[in-house]
């Protein structure tokens, strides 16, 4: 073709063209809606109120064995099984502390000390002989604390045990470990105390950099003057110095340990009157109100509605009423009048209260969570819940307190992250006992979930383990942490042999379980001491400490009751150590995987209809292949549209803070 | 087949071999983390040494005990099974709602440990008391010990309180049963303080564990009871 067949014109008009449709193009890719929609997977999402598990339950029936039992599972994936050395098998696993990419494990001869940057292959580094029991293990900074409160620990570490009854070479209290170099701890200083160490909890006043404060809880009797002067076990109306009745408060300088000495001994169960009983629980109103309706006969006996019982009910119509045979309509409705008087006479009339009594209440705690982030720590006391004020960590001061009226004897507390729940366990038999079988009450040796209200507790629902375990399984509520899910209370939890369980607590009346793994009995014909002493969740991890197997390590597997975003947005939270008596408050950096995560829950929940979730779903994936600037424009729309569509839906706009907070990022 | 064709059969035959060994070799080197591992775990007793030690372990954790050890199992099996009796009584003498609750946990309570203190005897070769209930009466035998014996431990009623118990009812019982009870487990407490009062007594992990639990649940369940009495006083004052 000649060149000058292509004028000026025809050649400036193809320019032109060129031109004008890539301008267009640029416009169109940059345009708040792209051309071509992101291709994105939902996930499956159910509802809790119908979860599907596993019937009939797995966990029924399994057979026995050390380390080769049977074993169910069911939504988590075990990702490692490691056996103690040998130097300490055959020794109970106790608690486990965090700290870097470490899991330290108690047990009763030492402390085990695992490297689980890969959870599939748990590394020992160190094995540190120094029996006591129960070696509860917490961390802070470069320093590690080990409680001891058996009579054969000894201060030299020794294994020889101390057969005095009154001798200067034992050790009841803590012992603080330098761990600047974790692979070999350095015994550098220990705090004896009148009723040495059960557990203990680690508090860091967030005023004080130079100095850490150890609660020590102590349930062991007194040790004897002799051997710790200034220890007494009488009432303290007789001894106002009573080892009874207080916590002990040691203060740690950081950088000269070997001065850590005890401060206070708060008494924080002074004046606990006749406890409030925890009343009922919403689910228990129902059901009164349901029998009333029924026609049953409700008495108010000790200030709560009790339904009486039929056989009593008949007792009643003869002894009080002269009935004779079927009672008749009348009869009902004069048994109904008179029961008010007739309960008086039997039981005492009133509910009993202000009256002044003798010292009544708790002498010891078995074990306090510390919440620094809120001020509050939950201290589970010798049958009492309370509630404490830590802003002076010194000198704790009491809130509230709650008794339970099932008799339940509370062993340790978890908040719920925003502070408003709380949950104290029963271990109940204290940990070597079978409770879980068939006719063991599902009240007695669980967990109790209390709202927070203005400082003080209401009981809403208790929750145990689902599925019964043997006799040959010792078995009860036990240590556990909050898995870091957003805008939910998941906590995974230990119940000795009765395996580990996973369950969801947001909805405080209704706890569901939505997790599991559990083993056979170690032995099929004898009760031997076993299963899961402590789970916590740390960086993505889910370990236990097994009493008899060792390590046991597992993940979440996504399922409609987590989804793989609410995992990930879970493991967004790092954590650099971990004292579950020492609760951290989550905080969840902006992520796509906590956007996904409420979106998820919000289809869950039924919050967002069906063409909003799928918005926001095409939102964010569109979103997330997007260049930085076009990701901004996306992101900040869909907030909008999220925050439009709020009204007074607390999600909606978590999602909507989320959403910004993410495009703010970019 | 043509030499060339053998050739370079065997020559592909070697590579793969060469493949698939130079595969699995370096699964066990793809971290220096899980080479430790599992270099560990070669250095490690199979599972049948494991259990093996396990339990000889578990067996000669059982060695270490003293005679003040077995007076403690040996009574305090007597002494829970009285709690049993008494308690056993609350649902007939028309005990509350509270009371009878609390006299459920008892029993639930008592009885799993009597069954671990048997054990622990049994497990050390040591007489076991089997308990026999007959109605207010408490038969213990397989020890040697005189039918008289056991009544004569810390916090025991008398034959006498025990019927005078089980003639209460309602309100009347409701406050003999805690008065007796406090009383009761005041004993067991001060079995535990005699126990560990003793040199030697209770380096074994289980005594230790057993007296311990029993002496916090005990005293806990002590303050309660203190408070539920006091309230049924006061209200009888009215």
């Amino acid at each position: 073709m000649k060149l000058n067949k292509l004028t000026k014109t025809g050649v400036f008009k193809s320019v032109w063209i060129f031109l004008f449709s890539a301008a267009l193009m640029t416009y169109a890719c940059s345009s708040t809606e792209p051309m071509m929609d992101v291709d994105y997977t939902s996930p499956t999402v159910n509802s809790l109120s119908n979860v599907d598990s596993p019937t009939p339950d797995p966990r029924v029936g399994l057979g026995a064995g050390l380390f080769d039992a049977e074993e169910a599972i069911w939504n988590l994936n075990k990702l490692s099984s490691t056996p103690p050395p040998e130097a300490f098998l055959g020794v109970t696993n106790s608690d486990l502390a965090f700290k870097g990419k470490y899991a330290i494990q108690g047990n009763y001869n030492g402390v085990l000390v695992w490297d689980i940057s890969d959870p599939a292959n748990p590394v020992l580094v160190k094995d540190y002989l120094c029996p006591a029991s129960q070696s509860d293990v917490s961390v802070y900074g470069d320093l590690m604390f080990v409680s001891g409160e058996g009579l054969s620990g000894r201060l030299d570490c020794g294994t020889e045990g101390v057969q005095q009854a009154v001798s200067d070479e034992r050790l009841r209290g803590i012992r603080i470990f330098d761990i600047s170099n974790i692979e070999e701890p350095e015994y550098v200083a220990n705090v004896q105390t009148c009723r040495g160490s059960h557990t203990h909890s680690v508090l860091k006043d967030p005023n004080d950099d130079e100095n850490v404060y150890v609660y020590v809880s102590g349930s062991a009797s007194v040790r004897p003057e002799e051997e710790l002067p200034g220890c007494s076990d009488m009432s303290p109306d007789d001894d106002p110095n009573s080892a009874l009745f207080r916590i002990e408060v040691i203060k740690v300088p950081l950088s000269n340990p070997e001065m850590s000495k005890i401060v206070s001994s708060p008494r924080i169960f002074e004046d606990l009157k006749a406890p409030p009983t925890h009343g009922m629980s919403p689910a228990d109103a129902i059901e009164i109100e349901k029998a009333r309706k029924a026609g049953a006969f409700i008495i108010e006996f000790n200030g709560q509605e009790t339904v009486v019982p039929d056989r009593f009910v008949a007792q009643l119509m003869t002894n009080a009423l002269g009935v004779e045979g079927e009672p008749t309509a009348a009869d009902s409705a004069a048994l109904r009048e008179q029961l008010p008087a007739i309960v008086a006479r039997m039981f005492g009339g009133g509910d009993g209260d202000g009256e002044e009594d003798d010292r009544g209440g708790p002498t010891q705690c078995h074990d306090i969570t510390l919440y620094p982030e809120i001020g509050l720590a939950g201290g589970a006391c010798e049958g009492y819940g309370l509630l404490l004020d830590i802003s002076d960590p010194a000198n704790p001061t009491r809130i509230d307190a709650v008794a339970d009226s099932n008799f339940s004897y509370w062993h340790s507390a978890t908040f719920s992250n925003d502070g408003k729940k709380v949950l104290f366990t029963d271990e109940w038999g204290g940990g070597g006992q079978p409770k879980c079988r068939e006719a063991d009450p599902m009240e007695w040796g669980a967990n109790a979930i209390f709202t927070i209200e203005n400082g003080k507790m209401k009981f809403q629902e208790y929750y145990k383990l689902p599925a019964p375990q043997t006799s040959q399984e010792n078995c009860v509520a036990h240590n556990g942490s909050l898995i870091p899910v957003p805008g939910r209370e998941i906590m995974v939890q230990s119940w000795y042999q009765g395996g580990i369980s996973v369950f969801d607590w947001t909805d405080p009346n209704n706890p569901v379980e939505i997790a599991f793994q559990d083993y056979g009995p170690i032995a099929a014909d004898r009760m031997a001491n076993g299963g899961s002493w402590s789970v916590y969740w740390y960086n993505g991890a889910i370990v236990s400490s097994e009493i008899a197997r060792g390590l046991d390590i597992f993940e979440l597997e996504a399922t409609p009751y987590i989804t793989q975003n609410e995992i990930d947005a879970a493991n967004t939270v790092k954590l650099d150590y971990l004292n579950a008596q020492g609760q951290p408050k989550f905080v969840w950096p902006k992520t796509f995987a906590l956007s996904k995560a409420y979106v998820d829950q919000l289809e869950r929940n039924k919050e967002l209809d069906n063409a909003a979730v799928k918005m926001a779903r095409q939102s964010l994936a569109n979103a997330e292949a997007a260049n930085p600037k076009v990701r901004k424009k996306i992101l900040t729309e869909l907030a909008d549209k999220m925050d439009g569509m709020a009204s007074d839906n607390e999600k909606v706009k978590m999602l909507a803070e989320s959403v910004r907070g993410l495009a703010s990022n970019q | 087949m043509p030499s060339a064709k053998k050739t370079l059969l065997i020559n592909a035959l070697l590579v793969t071999t060469l493949i698939f060994s130079a595969c699995s070799s370096s699964k066990t080197t793809s971290s220096s983390n899980s080479e430790n591992a599992s270099e560990q775990r070669n250095n490690q007793p199979s599972i049948a040494e494991l259990e093996e030690i396990y339990w000889a372990r578990i067996d000669s954790s059982k060695m270490n005990f003293t005679e003040a050890d077995v007076k403690f199992m040996t009574g305090m099996i007597g002494h829970h099974a009285q709690a049993l009796i008494m308690s056993g009584l609350a649902p007939e003498n028309g005990a509350s709602p509270q009371v009878q609750t609390l006299a459920a946990r008892i029993i639930n309570a008592q009885k799993d440990e009597i069954a671990s203190m048997q054990t622990w005897l049994r497990d050390r070769d040591q007489p076991v008391p089997e308990v026999h209930i007959d109605g207010l009466n408490l038969m213990i035998h397989g020890t040697g010990m005189d039918h008289s014996n056991h009544m004569n431990m810390a916090g025991m009623l008398s034959q006498e309180q025990l019927v005078e118990l089980s003639g209460a009812k309602g309100k009347e019982f409701d406050r003999l049963f805690l008065t007796y009870m406090i009383q009761h487990h005041q004993g067991a407490v001060t079995m535990v303080k005699t126990l560990i009062s003793t040199d030697g007594a209770a380096q074994d992990e289980q005594a230790f564990r057993l007296s311990t639990d029993i002496n916090v649940d005990q005293i806990t369940e002590i303050e309660r009871m203190k408070l539920m009495l006091s309230k049924i006083e006061s209200e009888s004052k009215d």
